[in-house]
């Protein structure tokens, strides 16, 4: 029921990502500034974008699983939230290759979007060793639905404090310049970069709650030929 | 709902009169933190950003403390049952914890702050009011409904004492970074700056935040 | 036909991949006593708790005192009184403040409290710590907390526990067959077990065995 329409995604997240890469690579300006190492400008923050939709995606379906008790909402936020820590660490990794090379250090204290990622991220980190140190399933769903709900609402929460508390932003914030300093070429070959990246995402969450599911029938087949 | 939030609340100073295993546990955990302080910046006295650092993270691992002990009695002792199968509403719980908590923690500070200002605070802490006491409240009171939600997530769980810090600490940063902003220019020295409103109002958004959400989320908790 | 104040209808709870409950159906008539029977883990705890409203079925429908469960579940709370393994008491406190909690959980009137410890036998321990009683009189205080209330339905899992034959007799107007309420009863005594019961349930790995008076029960098969 989740392969539906598997093939024609896949072909197309490969398509935009080729052509983010593309347009990275041949068509985006050198930056100013910066020089070449601004490019992973393009991977760094769609991957942080996508990884924070996927924990809000997580505590979206958590509602509908409190709503409805059904165990596809709760399969549905639990990979959301699953496949988003996994972005998570490449967003870290990247934003710190990225530091290096601007300020050499691989880590700043005055970039409020990573640090705040970085909390972001340690409570994720919890969210599996919480679900499976509870033994009942239908109590394990439950709680972790209770989490992805309080993390959803904790991001942008997080975010805003963080911000506040830096006094300056001494920061190549390329996106709050959207408007002014940053090039249309710039910002398109990023848009093609956040579609390709998002329907990554989209084609690797469903691939995995197709193969879960895939798993479980399995599971119950086999359940009913030995009792049969 | 009022009627069973008082015999909740009654039922539970009781036992940790009776039990002492809250309030005199975070209280001796502050002071014995206080002194490690002390050696590990080895410095006698601290003034503005490091004195309202060194007091925040202390107050936060000793609410951890607390955190950690709020359900135990239910859980072991059959207190969830026990409550479910009266006709009451189940919200009522969550705000008798969530009050506890509070109590406890504004217990803790007063000692805690005493003994602070004793041992490390160089400034006089009579130039933080009324201030300190308006950041405390607004803080413990998101403190306590984290708290209480991540208490009652945790106590069902095998790992506990592992899941209430690992949870806590990073959902109560912000309460961290806005209380240590705001109380930074209270406790410097040579007289105490102005209040910083804008923290007091990431506060007050946090407490009316989370408490939204742990009043729709927390009977899902006790639900088997 | 009398009402019935229990109706279940293929009623199944799944522990993950376990079954439980499977495919319980079964009628209970108000004011009669339903003695269930069956080796350690046959499901009888569980079917217990989903009459109490403490678990909800996966599969089937069941009514409990007229009302839908799990839906509506808060009709029933407050008319069914549970008297599981777990006594339900914190520890810490003494029989008269454990009851005096349950009895403002339940809106009852305190005199019922004296009343009742009276008749149990416990009036000059009732403020005892409970941990410091003995298990038979701190199963005279969980029987004293199941029917405070005065409920309809008594839920029991083994009554009788650890109580002495004088202790059974002081009980019985409470929860016996002459209380006459509708009753559950979870007995590993199978002899007494169908000497107090209208009908008898014998559960065989979630699933009914036997469902018959007790004159014709054959309970040979349920256990081994």
């Amino acid at each position: 029921m989740y392969g539906r329409g598997l093939k024609p995604l896949s072909i197309a997240s490969v398509a935009a990502l080729i052509g983010a890469f593309a347009l990275v690579f041949f068509y985006a300006p050198l930056d100013a500034d910066q020089g070449f190492i601004q490019k992973i400008f393009y991977l760094h923050v769609p991957l942080a974008l996508v990884a924070l939709g996927g924990f809000v995606t997580g505590g979206v379906y958590g509602i509908k699983h409190l709503r409805s008790g059904s165990r596809e909402h709760d399969m549905k936020s639990y990979v959301a939230i699953h496949l988003s820590i996994i972005l998570g660490v490449a967003t870290l990794a990247t934003g710190m290759i990225w530091a290096k090379a601007s300020w050499g250090a691989w880590w700043v204290w005055d970039e409020p979007t990573l640090v705040a990622f970085l909390i972001v991220f340690l409570l994720y980190a919890c969210y599996q060793p919480l679900r499976f140190a509870i033994e009942d399933p239908d109590r394990q769903m439950r709680y972790a639905a209770v989490f992805a709900v309080i993390g959803g609402a904790f991001v942008p929460l997080c975010f805003m404090s963080v911000r506040f508390a830096q006094a300056a932003l001494v920061h190549p914030r390329v996106l709050d310049q959207t408007g002014g300093g940053m090039p249309g070429s710039m910002f398109f070959t990023f848009l093609v970069a956040l579609a390709g990246m998002t329907l990554l995402f989209v084609t690797l969450w469903k691939f995995e709650l197709s193969s879960k599911h895939a798993r479980a029938q399995l599971a119950a087949l086999r359940r009913r030929v030995a009792s049969a | 709902m009022r009627p069973v939030v008082a015999a909740l609340l009654r039922k539970d100073l009781r036992l940790e009169l009776r039990t002492r295993e809250s309030v005199p546990a975070m209280v001796l955990f502050s002071v014995s933190t206080f002194v490690v302080f002390r050696f590990a910046l080895d410095r006698e006295r601290l003034e503005g950003d490091l004195a309202a650092g060194v007091l925040w993270v202390t107050l936060l691992f000793a609410a951890v403390l607390g955190i950690n002990r709020l359900f135990v009695a239910e859980r072991e002792q059959g207190g969830f049952d026990g409550f479910l199968l009266a006709p009451v509403d189940r919200t009522a719980m969550f705000v008798a914890k969530a009050l506890l908590l509070f109590g406890f923690l504004s217990a803790v500070e007063l000692v805690a702050v005493s003994v602070y200002s004793v041992l490390l605070l160089g400034p006089s802490p009579f130039q933080a009011f009324p201030g300190l006491p308006l950041v405390l409240a607004l803080a413990n009171a998101g403190v306590a409904v984290v708290g209480t939600l991540v208490g009652a997530l945790a106590v069902q769980t095998r790992a506990r004492d592992l899941i209430v810090p690992l949870l806590a600490l990073p959902l109560l940063l912000p309460i961290v970074i806005a209380g240590a902003e705001a109380t930074a220019p209270l406790l410097a020295e040579g007289g105490a700056g102005a209040l910083p409103g804008r923290w007091l109002a990431i506060l007050g958004l946090y407490d009316v935040v989370f408490g939204l959400i742990a009043v729709a989320v927390f009977d899902f908790l006790l639900e088997d | 036909m009398e009402p019935a104040a229990i109706e279940l209808d293929g009623v199944t709870r799944r522990y993950g991949e376990r079954l439980a409950l499977d495919g319980v159906s079964l009628r209970v008539p108000a004011g009669t006593t339903l003695a269930v029977l069956g080796s350690n883990g046959a499901g009888k705890t569980t079917l217990l708790r989903i009459l109490a409203t403490l678990l909800r079925p996966h599969d089937g429908s069941a009514r409990v005192l007229g009302a839908e469960l799990p839906a509506q579940g808060y009709r029933v709370r407050g008319r069914l009184g549970l008297l599981a393994h777990d006594p339900l008491l914190y520890s810490e406190l003494s029989a008269r403040e454990n009851l005096r909690f349950h009895a403002r959980l339940h809106a009852v009137a305190p005199a019922r409290i004296e009343a009742l410890l009276d008749e149990v036998g416990l009036a000059g321990r009732g403020d005892d710590p409970v941990r410091t009683l003995s298990r038979g009189l701190i199963q005279r205080v969980a029987i004293c907390r199941a029917v405070l209330h005065e409920p309809e339905l008594l839920l029991l899992d083994e009554p009788y526990a650890n109580l002495d034959p004088a202790a059974v007799a002081a009980v019985a107007p409470l929860i016996g067959p002459a209380s006459a309420t509708t009753r559950v009863l979870i007995s590993h005594d199978v002899d007494s077990g169908l000497a107090e019961a209208d009908l008898v349930l014998g559960l065989r790995r979630g699933r009914v065995e036997v469902l018959a008076p007790p004159a014709s029960a054959d309970v040979s098969g349920l256990y081994g």
